[in-house]
């Protein structure tokens, strides 16, 4: 009981620190503090953040190392965005179409998820991670030759070419291919993205507690033992690879009314992506969530507050990982901060935090 | 120990929130113009943002020292978004918290519809040197210095169809590419109007654009007489070679993107004899305006300049030429500067490399005449 109470308060700051930080954004830009540079970076923020908890369901939670994760956010970035182009005109009440279009984005992606997953979680380890991979560029790939178009007589849909879409004069291309879409309404809001990751934490830290969280993580600590007392090893793995794609779509769905034009190129939905997705999660702790928040967080201001340095700041940003990898999770580099920390005395608190470190060692 | 990291993050965090809050405490001085400018320059496509990097500075450094527009100073900035929307609206805000009043960009032209969604809200004047898509110019505050793509993927087939170059075409086109793919479709809707016939269509991608041997043997196989390659000159300069290596005898014809083949890297140059292209700007013409302005590029960067340069240095005549018959002044406001060059810019008509007596429309676009080029010994020749 007592651990319990000790689980939630744990969740309590996680929420209470999103919140928090959510005020002091509010409250800063009210008073003109804040720079265009940092206000434009705030949606982007809030899809990282989603994207970073949702890998972390299946990297700290399920125990498998996914590099498609940029996939299902294309898929729902794509459906969505599509979905809002559809009904640009017809639904005029912005809040109805995003809602409807972040139903969309969650239930998309999850049923891609859930399709990818069926052969998929039937491997493990290095083998899983370059399958997801070459599904990941699979949807890239389908996405970047898909051409929809819509005119009076209804949808036209080709993957050679616009040409082939056969659209009368007044018809209007939607999926361009490789220009993807053009145009998606500007309904990405910060109010949205922070209520959105509140979803998205009270979905992943719930679920961590629930019944099927225990045998989920089961199944990551010891397949073997699980299966022995009757946990359904596929049910669960395919519902946690489920849940991770669904919210990896709702964060789609934030990117792609984010901006007014969207295309699936290497850089935002490939492989890429998908590791820098992973480097949130490895460097703020496979499976703890606050950790990937405030790590998503750091990596994407990161590279933008180092402009005034031009190009040197993709090098600078690189060595700045280096060092922050090495200084969270490096054997040395936590004895010495051990040692340091006992010198500070943080008190009683200690113990339990080289138990909870110790753990988190076991998942890597 | 999980506490000294948060601590760690927490300290890092607001530090990177006090960097914030000193950018923006400069306030826009007013005494000189501030122009920003928006493209790759790192990543994939760099070449084409250190392009026009480069080609607009020269072209501000030689109203500066002719003493600037209105009498003022043009101050400069140039910002890496990688080719990537997200980044480059990020590298339009952060050009924002500058101060920029006007901007050259940006480069390419899927992020030049994601910055011209933004810099509509602020009625800021923008120009792009080379975001060729038609969504670029939809809100009236952008304007173009390129053709658009449609234009010249009409212009081209009309060109093959009306001078009977050939009959059977095939096209090889970059589907991953906005600029080929956009030229590809609006050339495939012009040719059904014309007297040639497309025999063939074979696209390949960013991911594979080394090896074209599969799609020339199915332009042979066609029977094609002529392959049209809408893309740049790097991958046209594989394909020549791919093409004489194989023994094919096509002709070859393209766009804008082809111009700077000649200027290729281990290219055996004759291999582009007889390619004929349909392009503004020639490094190698003979006119003073662009002699000066590619020795003054080879002098500084040693290199040719290649038509984003030259796109990029019009664009800063462009907006000189429109601030000065609007007569702004740095002390007014972004919005202010913006409803005045709107107008002021379909108003005046400008001489520069990529085109002579350039103006134009309210809609964005630019009226310049194409020149149709033909590659003859080991040079570019204005087709009579």
């Amino acid at each position: 009981m007592k651990n319990y109470l000790v689980k939630q308060k744990d969740n309590l700051i996680t929420f209470g620190m999103v919140i928090g930080a959510y005020i002091i954004v509010e409250i800063l830009m009210q008073a003109g503090l804040i720079s265009s540079l940092l206000k434009g970076l705030l949606v982007p923020l809030c899809a990282y953040i989603i994207l970073a908890v949702s890998l972390n369901v299946t990297v700290g939670i399920l125990g498998e190392l996914s590099l498609g994760h940029a996939g299902f956010m294309c898929v729902g970035a794509f459906a969505s965005a599509f979905f809002s182009q559809l009904t640009k005109n017809s639904i005029s009440a912005d809040w109805l179409r995003f809602t409807i279009a972040l139903i969309i984005g969650f239930v998309s992606a999850g049923i891609i998820g859930f399709l990818i997953g069926m052969p998929v979680l039937r491997l493990k380890g290095d083998y899983l991670a370059i399958v997801t991979l070459a599904f990941g560029e699979i949807i890239k790939n389908i996405i970047n030759v898909l051409y929809v178009g819509r005119d009076s007589k209804g949808l036209h849909i080709s993957i050679k070419d616009a040409v082939s879409l056969g659209l009368e004069p007044d018809g209007e291309i939607i999926i361009n291919g490789a220009q993807g879409i053009t145009g998606t309404p500007k309904d990405s809001t910060f109010t949205i993205g922070v209520v959105l990751i509140l979803i998205t934490l009270f979905i992943v830290l719930n679920l961590i507690k629930s019944r099927d969280g225990r045998a989920i993580m089961s199944i990551r600590d010891n397949v073997i033992a699980a299966e022995s007392v009757g946990i359904n090893i596929t049910k669960y793995k395919l519902l946690a690879f489920s849940i991770s794609a669904a919210l990896a779509g709702v964060a789609g769905v934030l990117y792609s009314h984010n901006l007014n034009s969207l295309m699936a190129t290497p850089k935002n939905f490939g492989y890429n992506m998908s590791i820098m997705i992973l480097v949130f999660v490895v460097l703020g702790g496979i499976g703890n969530m606050r950790g990937s928040i405030i790590s998503a967080v750091i990596l994407t201001l990161l590279p933008e507050l180092l402009r005034g340095l031009n190009d040197y700041r993709m090098l600078i940003y690189a060595i700045v990982l280096i060092v922050m990898m090495l200084f969270n999770w490096a054997p040395a580099a936590r004895e010495y901060r051990d040692k340091l920390l006992s010198k500070i005395n943080f008190g009683k608190k200690k113990t339990v935090e080289a138990v909870e470190g110790g753990n988190e060692d076991g998942n890597n | 120990m999980k506490k000294f990291a948060k601590l760690t993050a927490l300290v890092l965090s607001m530090a990177m929130v006090v960097a914030c809050f000193a950018g923006c405490g400069k306030a826009a001085s007013s005494d000189t113009f501030k122009i920003g400018g928006i493209g790759p320059t790192t990543g994939g496509a760099a070449i084409y943002g250190l392009a026009v990097e480069r080609g607009a500075q020269i072209a501000i450094d030689e109203i500066n020292a002719a003493g600037g527009i209105n009498g003022f100073q043009i101050e400069y900035k140039y910002q890496d978004d990688e080719c990537d929307a997200e980044k480059s609206v990020n590298a339009y805000n952060a050009l924002k918290d500058w101060g920029m009043q006007m901007l050259v960009g940006t480069t390419t032209s899927g992020c030049c519809v994601a910055v011209a969604a933004e810099s509509v809200n602020d009625n800021m004047f923008q120009i792009t040197p080379s975001g060729s898509s038609v969504d670029c110019i939809k809100n009236d505050n952008v304007f173009q210095v390129c053709f658009t793509d449609p234009n010249q993927g009409i212009g081209s087939a009309q060109y093959i169809g009306q001078n009977g170059v050939a009959k059977k075409v095939a096209v090889i086109y970059d589907s991953s590419d906005v600029y080929s793919s956009g030229i590809y479709t609006k050339f495939a809707e012009e040719a059904a109007n014309q007297s040639f016939e497309i025999v063939a269509t074979e696209a390949f991608t960013a991911d594979s654009k080394t090896d074209f041997s599969v799609q020339l043997q199915k332009a042979a196989d066609a029977g094609a007489e002529l392959v049209f390659l809408p893309f740049y000159y790097t991958e046209a300069s594989l394909v020549l070679t791919q093409a004489a290596a194989a023994g094919y005898d096509f002709t070859f014809f393209g766009c804008d993107g082809l111009d700077g083949i000649l200027g290729v890297e281990n290219f055996d140059t004759t291999l582009a004899e007889g390619v004929m292209l349909l392009t503004p700007f020639a490094a190698d013409a003979t006119d003073a305006a662009t002699q000066a302005f590619v020795a003054k590029y080879q002098e500084l960067y040693n290199e040719l300049p290649n038509q984003f340069a030259a796109d990029a240095y019009d664009a800063v005549y462009a907006i000189k030429a429109a601030a000065e018959k609007a007569d702004v002044k740095p002390s007014m406001s972004v919005s202010e500067i913006g409803d005045a060059m709107k107008v002021a810019i379909t108003e005046v008509s400008v001489d520069g490399l990529t085109g002579e007596a350039m103006h134009w429309d309210a809609d964005g676009s630019v009226n310049k005449a194409p020149k149709a080029m033909i590659i003859k010994d080991g040079a570019y020749s204005l087709i009579q």
